[in-house]
């Protein structure tokens, strides 16, 4: 689950990690309140930052106003400016795709001279089943480029299974990234305590770039992105709220809702199916047979009426579907009663409606998977069968054309 | 002989008295698996499905002699589940549980490691040797003894390329579901490895999909030490990068575990990679024509 850097570093501060002081703010009032309120603290610079569920913000621009998602202001009217050109337009960065993402938060924060800037980022480490907490002096720029280009400038330690992290690891970071005396002292204190905050939050990444050094010697998370491990979000309540639906997308809230495992795609042949792998693997299918996916969507084993109902609705909301592949391999689940959901869900009215000019081919693999065949042949309904996942593929082609 | 499992399974079922254990440990029976009993705290001494039920793993490890185990206990109990297993000794311990916390498995991993066992899961429809084992929640139906050893990370598309075996005439002599989490017990290379060392096995079906390097990695090991012909299959090339497809594990991050990657670490390796995942039985199939 990804979260706003303000939420991100509100938590960091609880662990004791240093950040800078940020206000978050919805309106333009409210950010030259928080502005003023950190002037009384002594701020004499500000950084207005954009909140959205995306990286790149800093290169990025908005729509309307061509404001870049990151703005640097020298006083409390600059702030005002800032907070105007940004909230309620659509920021577009790398990250974002081409249609942006609207702001609606933006997070007013202290401007702190900076003196170096590093790159710290932790992770699982899937090779190796380890927490792995990697620095790197090249802050402030794409890591992914940092490996591919220098790696060796990429420092890099495992986290034993079960253990804290130990001192002398995050004194080997710190030393490697050159700080010495009192930096030295702090770069550890942050180090230890961010790898703590990762274990105590179940996060599943930690990017904090840049991390920097002030002229005062203190080390800082000036960024951060924080994703949690949605399966531990049962014993975190407090970091569960946190969610911000208003950066999701509104189909896939939908889906949420009923339980379904759906991400939207801009394909025209939307696909419903049981199981994560049969799911992808279908959208490689409609892919090889001439279209594009619309959409992911893993129905569970179950796949009964209901389910199938509400499949449809999502995916027939989408005006790019041109055409829908279910994908069904019944194992202990028998494929003539998925075929009889199937027809019930397509007979609904509302659904009946939309399908209309939309081909559904269903192919349903597995126990009773001919009788499957001859319930939906004789349906009457728009609705073409395939055995072989071969066939229906054809099927796709056909429809296509 | 077969790997993993088989003839001299002495399964228990932990969570045995649950509904989704129930129902399996059920199926399980009715294929002949050797079901010798189940696990659930608290409710031991009664009989469940005509098999006794014990308070602890160690329990039934005295009792009845089990040297195996599937787990279908819920997410948030599963890591402390695979780790009594460990503890007691079984030798091999299937997880068939979704969603467990990564915080927790990365232990759970570590523990049953230094127990000398095998863990294979989280998030897994399991292992069958057809004709002989089933454990997990595979159709037991559409598997046919055979030579083919099958790896997946995918429950349903496992089935799909097991039937397409199946119809072209090639059974198989055992099929893993190593499961679909980024943190998983067995691993392709693992598994890899059992079957090139299991004379039963003549050739090897890989399937894998889209995130982690697991693909990779075992790609090189069958380069230099694998002698049987393998096919393989990576689901997920129309995948977008940053989105988790179903499977915690499934995900482009950083531009790493793309399905075009694995791809050619594999083809490099000379495997024979299918495209279309509708060609895996027949692809093989000319393959050892």
């Amino acid at each position: 689950m990804k979260i706003h850097e303000y939420q991100a570093k509100e938590i960091l501060k609880k662990y004791g990690v240093a950040v800078p002081d940020g206000i978050a703010a919805t309106s333009v009032e409210e950010a030259v309140e928080a502005a003023k309120k950190m002037e009384a603290n002594g701020a004499t610079l500000f950084v207005v930052k954009a909140q959205i569920h995306a990286g790149g913000r800093g290169k990025g621009r908005t729509k309307k106003n061509n404001a870049k998602g990151v703005i640097l202001c020298k006083s409390i009217e600059e702030v005002r400016e800032a907070a105007e050109s940004l909230l309620g337009d659509v920021l577009v960065t790398i990250q974002t795709g081409d249609d942006g993402q609207l702001v609606q938060k933006i997070y007013v924060t202290d401007g702190v001279d900076i003196e170096k800037e590093f790159y710290l980022g932790i992770l699982l480490d899937r090779a190796v089943s380890k927490n792995v907490i990697m620095v790197s002096t090249e802050g402030g720029v794409e890591i992914e480029e940092v490996a591919e280009h220098t790696p060796e400038k990429i420092i890099k330690e495992w986290v034993e299974p079960g253990m804290p992290l130990q001192v002398n690891q995050a004194r080997h970071l710190a030393f490697a990234l050159g700080l010495e005396g009192e930096a030295l002292k702090k770069g550890i204190k942050f180090i230890m305590a961010i790898y703590n905050a990762y274990v105590e939050t179940d996060s599943d990444m930690f990017e904090i770039n840049p991390m920097i050094l002030t002229p005062d010697n203190d080390v800082m998370a000036l960024d951060a992105k924080v994703t949690f491990d949605g399966n531990a979000l049962y014993r975190h309540k407090d970091l569960a709220e946190l969610k911000d639906e208003a950066e999701e997308d509104p189909f896939e809230l939908r889906a949420a809702e009923f339980n379904l495992n759906y991400i939207k795609l801009d394909g025209n042949v939307g696909c419903m199916v049981n199981g994560a792998g049969l799911a992808m693997a279908t959208m490689d299918i409609i892919k090889l047979s001439g279209g594009e996916p619309a959409n992911f969507l893993d129905v569970g084993g179950g796949a009964n009426v209901e389910t199938v109902k509400n499949g449809f609705q999502i995916i027939l909301d989408d005006p790019n579907v041109k055409a829908i592949l279910i994908n069904i391999f019944g194992g202990i689940v028998r494929c003539d009663r998925v075929a009889n959901g199937v027809i019930e869900a397509v007979k609904d009215p509302e659904i009946a409606k939309k399908v209309e000019n939309v081909p559904i081919i269903v192919r349903l693999q597995g126990t009773n998977a001919e009788e499957a065949k001859v319930i939906i042949d004789n349906s009457g309904l728009n609705v073409i069968s395939a055995v072989l996942l071969k066939e229906a593929a054809a099927e796709v082609s056909k429809v296509l054309a | 002989m077969s790997v993993l499992v088989g003839k001299d399974t002495r399964l228990i079922v932990q969570g045995f008295t649950g509904s989704e254990g129930s129902f399996h440990a059920g199926q399980m029976i009715e294929y002949g698996t050797n079901v010798v009993g189940g696990v659930t705290p608290g409710k031991g001494g009664q009989k469940h499905l005509d098999r006794p039920v014990f308070n602890t793993v160690a329990d039934a490890v005295e009792n009845e002699g089990a040297n195996t185990s599937v787990i279908f206990v819920p997410p948030a109990f599963a890591a402390d589940a695979i780790t009594e297993a460990a503890f007691a000794g079984i030798k091999v311990i299937i997880a068939i549980t979704e969603g467990i916390p990564v915080k927790d498995m990365i232990v759970a991993k570590q523990i049953v490691k230094s127990h000398g066992a095998v863990l294979v899961g989280p998030n897994c429809p399991g292992v069958i040797t057809p004709g002989e084992a089933k454990i997990g929640i595979m159709p037991g139906n559409i598997f046919t003894p055979g030579n083919v050893g099958l790896i997946s990370r995918s429950g349903t598309l496992t089935y799909e390329a097991v039937d397409q075996l199946t119809k072209v005439g090639l059974g198989q002599s055992t099929a893993i579901g190593i499961g679909g989490d980024p943190v998983i017990g067995t691993t392709h290379l693992d598994a890899v490895k059992l079957f090139q060392d299991d004379p039963d096995t003549e050739s090897i079906v890989l399937i894998g999909e889209i995130g982690g390097s697991a693909e990779e990695e075992a790609a090189a090991y069958i380069k230099d030490h694998v002698t049987k012909p393998v096919v393989a299959f990576i689901a997920g090339s129309t995948a977008p990068p940053g989105r988790r497809m179903g499977h915690a594990g499934a995900i482009i991050s950083g531009g790493k575990g793309t399905a075009q990657d694995k791809k050619k670490a594999l083809a490099d390796a000379g495997i024979t990679v299918v495209e279309s995942p509708a060609d895996i039985g027949e692809t093989l199939k000319g393959v050892l024509a």
